[in-house]
Formats: structure tokens, sequence, C-alpha cells
């Protein structure tokens, strides 16, 4: 119990002491661009506690998971093919190193023009930027898989899929999800950034709205908003990664032990 | 000093070959030459032998051999540049059905990510066994080598010697004519290796398969087998074939303290020492 309220109390001591900082420059000189800690509480309930939860956070919220879900799974499928295929490697290497080094909020306007301020758009812009770490990393992985472990498949005849699955994917999950962890936050800044451009509704959208019609509070609770988001996606992420690599934190803790 | 002999060994300097109905597995005239940028590098020369049915065999050669070429390419994972390998009258171009190799790094060997019942498991599930078929395989293979209580386990929580009984019983669960076992207990410690030795043995005479038994270490080479086969240094050749004829119950305290196997340990570490020189068999042999 003592230990919990210690660990909580290192937890939250930095945001209070920021808070209370900002909370005393509030008041020392107020100012029409920043809101009281207070203003911003209430207004952040006010602004997204009611339809705008429909209408502005849910539809981005579902175009960031569509888009970071076709950029795994594509990552992935892609990354295996081309990690065990070395032509195909030596065939991709130079057009990924390009589109990888592109970045990507300069392909909004040309997909813009394909296909307009649709949804399938602000996907295509996500996934398009969130699926290099997770390809990269998927191919790096299945290129480290240990000589061993393969020589160990061969002879017990497990090959084709079965070693996708049973061998090739597994060793490489460390690997891949050090990918998907950095194509999260890519994917969510994609997202804000394809709605302040060619949007009517959405998180990125209603920031700037706000910020046009001098809706301060209103703006800032839309960044609360975000940080939030940005905030749960990274908890879920260490949930899952959490269980799924059990096996490999458990063997690391091992051998740093050790 | 040569210890006094009251029997004469029986060893020739070639590998022998058996009758077609007492052999399980042929190696005729096998080579394999590496190519590399920094040019060719002749691994293994000629080598020719058979394995004959439930027979413990163990091949003994100084360090960079060929030892593991050899058994890679007995094993189908390595294609010899000539020469063939055969098991059961079928030429083997990829990893047989009937065969199962146990390699020296166990820690790489097993799936870290699979508890200890799910590594043995696995080749039969790839096979498309049913969980109903597979459940006793797994739980008696794993009473064999007498890790009956860890099913749940992961492999790396385990010692070094219990991860190689895990090991093994994948192997034997997956129940093969031949066992290839490549250094196996190159890295565990002394003790163990004494225990694992015995298991060996225990579990070739319960279950009637052939060994095929890749070792450096002389002593276990001798204490182990039926048969030694002695491999030249690179490019290998087969140096001696010698017959280990120690009784079949083996102990680690009795028959090490035999006569006989002094002898023959003594025979064998000359026979090495001679390899690791450079003298050869076929070293009369002029270009044939």
């Amino acid at each position: 119990m003592k230990k919990l309220l210690i660990g909580l109390g290192f937890a939250l001591g930095l945001p209070v002491i920021l808070i209370a900082l900002w909370w005393i420059g509030t008041i020392v000189s107020p100012s029409f661009f920043v809101p009281t800690p207070p203003e911003l509480v209430v207004t952040f309930f006010e602004t997204w506690i009611g339809p705008r939860i429909w209408v502005d956070v849910l539809p981005s919220i579902g175009r960031f998971l569509a888009g970071v879900t076709i950029a795994i799974v594509l990552g992935i499928v892609l990354g295996m093919l081309v990690g065990l295929n070395q032509t195909l490697r030596s065939f991709t290497e130079p057009v990924f190193e390009f589109f990888r080094a592109l970045p990507p909020p300069v392909l909004i306007p040309v997909l813009l023009l394909l296909f307009g301020t649709t949804d399938w758009m602000k996907i295509g812009i996500i996934a398009l930027a969130a699926i290099w770490p997770v390809l990269l990393n998927t191919v790096e992985g299945v290129r480290a898989a240990d000589s061993v472990q393969s020589d160990t498949s061969r002879s017990y005849g497990i090959s084709g899929f079965n070693r996708v699955r049973y061998q090739v994917l597994p060793s490489a999950s460390p690997q891949i999800f050090a990918g998907v962890r950095q194509s999260l936050p890519i994917g969510l800044m994609l997202m804000i950034i394809s709605e302040m451009f060619a949007s009517s509704s959405g998180l990125g959208f209603s920031v700037i709205q706000f910020q046009r019609r001098f809706a301060i509070p209103e703006m800032w609770s839309g960044i609360l908003v975000l940080g939030l988001l940005g905030v749960a996606v990274a908890a879920i992420f260490r949930f899952v990664e959490r269980r799924v690599l059990r096996w490999y934190h458990r063997l690391k803790d091992l051998e740093n032990a050790a | 000093m040569q210890p006094e002999t009251q029997t004469p060994l029986d060893t020739v300097s070639y590998g022998r070959t058996l009758p077609p109905e007492e052999t399980l597995l042929s190696v005729r005239n096998l080579k394999k030459v590496y190519h590399t940028d920094g040019g060719d590098i002749e691994a293994v020369r000629n080598l020719t032998f058979d394995l004959g049915k439930n027979e413990l065999t163990c091949l003994v050669g100084p360090s960079g051999s060929g030892k593991t070429t050899l058994l890679k390419c007995i094993a189908g994972l390595l294609e010899p540049t000539s020469g063939q390998v055969v098991l059961d009258g079928k030429e083997v171009t990829a990893p047989p059905k009937k065969m199962a190799v146990v390699f020296q790094e166990y820690g790489r060997s097993l799936f870290p990510w699979l508890r200890v019942a799910e590594n043995v498991e696995l080749p039969l599930k790839n096979a498309g066994m049913s969980k109903a078929e597979r459940a006793p395989l797994v739980a008696e293979a794993l009473e064999n080598v007498g890790l009956g209580h860890v099913p749940k386990s992961y492999p790396w929580q385990l010692s070094g010697g219990m991860q190689q009984r895990v090991a093994i019983a994948r192997a034997i669960a997956y129940q093969p004519e031949v066992l290839l076992m490549d250094e196996p207990f190159a890295a565990v410690d002394a003790q163990t290796r004494a225990d694992l030795e015995d298991l060996v043995r225990k579990v070739r005479k319960d279950l009637g398969i052939s060994v095929l038994f890749v070792t450096h270490d002389i002593d276990e080479s001798v204490y182990l087998a039926e048969r030694v086969i002695m491999l030249s240094s690179s490019p290998t050749v087969v140096q001696e074939d010698l017959v280990v004829d120690l009784p079949a119950e083996r102990d680690q305290l009795e028959t090490r303290a035999l006569p006989r196997f002094t002898e023959l340990r003594h025979h064998v570490y000359e026979q090495i020492q001679l390899a690791k020189r450079g003298f050869r068999s076929d070293a009369v042999v002029i270009d044939e």
C-alpha cells in the first residue's frame, strides 16, 4: 500500500507541479490566449461530452484505427514476403528507401486530387505513413531468424506457411512490436494533419476551426483530447504487447539477472 | 605406453559397409566442397560407411574435421557436392521423415516462445497429427527423458542439461528410425553429461532406434558406442572404423574402469592425435 502511494506520488508529481506553475502563470499575467486550468476543464467537458463525440471524436478514432490496422497487417505480410526472399529484397530495397525518406504529409495533396476529401484518402495517408516502421522492422526480424531454429524447422519438416506461422512470425514478433510502437504515433500525427488539411469533421479539423474562431479554451481542450487519445493508444499497445510477448520479456529479465 | 593387448582390436582403416538387409543408412563417396569468395574449401573429401539397424555409432574427429558438415549432409540440411546418403533404400535429398536431429545449441534449437510440451508437440502438430494422438506421445517422450513434471515450463527456465533433454524428447516423440546428434552434450557440465549419456543409451535400447552421435570427446565415444568411426582432419576421410566390444550394459563407474575401455580409449586417442598431425588413411592413394 505504502509502495503504491509512493509510486503514485512519483507518477503524478511532475504533472501536478506543471499544472500549478501554469495556474500561477495565468493568475499573475492573465492572457486571452491561455485559459486557466479550471476554465479548461469546464470547457473540456462542455465541448467534448455531447454530440461532438459522434461527429468529431469517434470518426477520427475510426480513421486512425482503420489506417494503422491496414498499415500493421500489410506491413507484416509484405515484410514477411520481402524478408524471406532475397531477390524480392534487392528488388524492393531502393523503392522502400525512397518512400521511407519521403515525409508523408507531402502526399496529402496528391491523394487529395486522386481521392478527394473522402475518409479513404485520410485512411490511406495514415496507412501509407504508418506502414514503414512495421514493414522495415518485420523484414529485419525475419532476416535475423536464428539459423539453428531454421535448421530445426527444416529437419522436422516444418516448411512453407507452417514455418512462417510456427517459427518465423513468433521469432520476429519482438521486432514487429517495436515497429508497431513507432508507427502508432505516426498514424496519430497523420490523422490530425489530414483532418487539418481536408476535412469538415474530426479532431484536427475542430482544433483548427476553434483557432480560426478565436474559441481559445475550446482549441486548448481539443489538444487535451488528442493528448489523452495518444496516452490511451500507448496504454493499449503496452497491454497487448505485455501479453503477446510475455515469454520474451521474461526471457530478457532472466538473461539480465544472470 | 600401450597397455598389453589381450584381444586384438577389431578395426579397419576405412568405413565399414554392411549387407543391405542390415543397413539402415548408407553414406557413399560423400564429398562436400564449400564455394566461397576466397576459393573452394573442401570440407569432406570422400566418406563411405553404413549405419546398421539399432546401432549406436559415434563419429569422432579432431575439431574442424567437418563433423557437423557431414551430419548436416546426412540430415538432408546440406546438399553434398557429390556422393549420396541413402536411408532405408531412399536417397536423402531433403530432411527425411524418419530422421530427427538433436543440435548442440539446445538454447537456439528449442523455440523460446513455446512451453516444454509445446516444443515437443510442434513437429507432430505440423505433421497434421490430431490432438488426441499427440498428447500421449508428448507425455511419454517427456516421461522417457525424466521431464514429466515440467511440461508447462518454458525451456529457458530450465538448466542446460534439462533443455537438452527437452530436445531429445522432441526428437523421440517424432518417432524417428535414426537419431542424429551433433555434439549434443558439449555445452553441459560433466555430471549432467554422464546422466545424459546414460539417457541416450536407455532411449536407444527402449525404442530400438539407430543413433549416430557426433562428438569430439574420446571417452564419450567409447563409452556410448558399439562402433566408433574416426575421421581424419579436413578434408575428411574415414581414418578408422573400430568395433567397441564392451558389454551391452554400460555403467559410468564399472565400464569406464574396465581394462578394455582403457585400451579402446587409448587407441582412439592415438588415432585422433595422428589425425591432428595430418596422418591420413588415404595418403597412400595417389590420384585415382
